[in-house]
């Protein structure tokens, strides 16, 4: 089954975004804390996106596209904004973003452990995220 | 998105929050705890009506721990739903910050320093 949603970039809509993953994840036999896991994981990619890439300009656009099949989901989640390289992402550690009281950061984070595979692809009109579940 | 009601008790704060503490509304959570601390050491955080946090939430919490382990203020959160704690334990914050059933646990924690 597939899922589509869109939405422009400002975080006053993320809750419409995560209202979305809900419902989505709700027709199936996920327990709530599983699900909020998801949904924590799409909010996260969709905040860095919206505020990072786009510089919360509520004229660009977030397509985020649900996947759902019997091995796992897949959430892709699309941006024509500044693209993120991941080979210049250090992780921090929790204990250095503590330290150095930091207020961000940690989004990522929770993303990598919540997914079992993260994408990131970029191509000269857009960028695309593409996060993994297994079932 | 977010409520945030505060209270002044003896030997505390109270803060209750209500909704979702997301991106765009953690900032009123981040001012509302900074308007607090001038004016009490222990903050109390009654999170049994906080239905949603997500990384900017959690950074709210995590960027006080050092000030408060060296200025010796404690921040007790309570209430929290199974899928709300969870959140603080994928990265093992809730071994870091100090987190309790209830309002009388948290009470108690204070009332004890």
């Amino acid at each position: 089954m597939q899922f589509d949603y869109m939405v422009p970039c400002s975080t006053n809509r993320l809750k419409e975004v995560r209202n979305f993953v809900n419902q989505v994840l709700h027709e199936y036999e996920f327990s709530e804390v599983d699900i909020n896991r998801m949904v924590l994981a799409v909010d996260e990619v969709c905040s860095n996106l919206i505020i990072h890439s786009n510089n919360c300009n509520p004229e660009e656009m977030i397509e985020l596209r649900i996947n759902v099949d019997p091995e796992g989901i897949v959430f892709e989640i699309k941006d024509q904004g500044m693209a993120f390289k991941p080979d210049s992402y250090h992780e921090p550690s929790l204990r250095e973003v503590i330290r150095k009281k930091k207020k961000g950061g940690i989004g990522l984070m929770l993303v990598k452990r919540i997914m079992d595979e993260i994408e990131f692809q970029s191509e000269s009109s857009h960028n695309v995220c593409r996060l993994y579940k297994k079932i | 998105m977010v409520e945030i009601h505060t209270a002044e008790q003896d030997n505390f704060h109270l803060i209750q929050v209500e909704g979702d503490v997301d991106a765009s509304s953690s900032i009123h959570l981040d001012e509302t705890i900074s308007e607090v601390e001038s004016q009490a050491k222990n903050i109390l955080v009654d999170c049994s009506k906080l239905e949603y946090i997500s990384s900017a939430g959690l950074g709210v919490f995590m960027s006080r721990l050092q000030d408060y382990e060296n200025e010796g203020r404690q921040m007790i959160l309570f209430g929290l739903s199974e899928k709300v704690l969870n959140v603080f334990q994928i990265l093992g914050l809730d071994q870091l910050l100090i987190i309790v059933d209830n309002f009388e646990e948290a009470k108690d924690r204070v009332d004890a320093i």
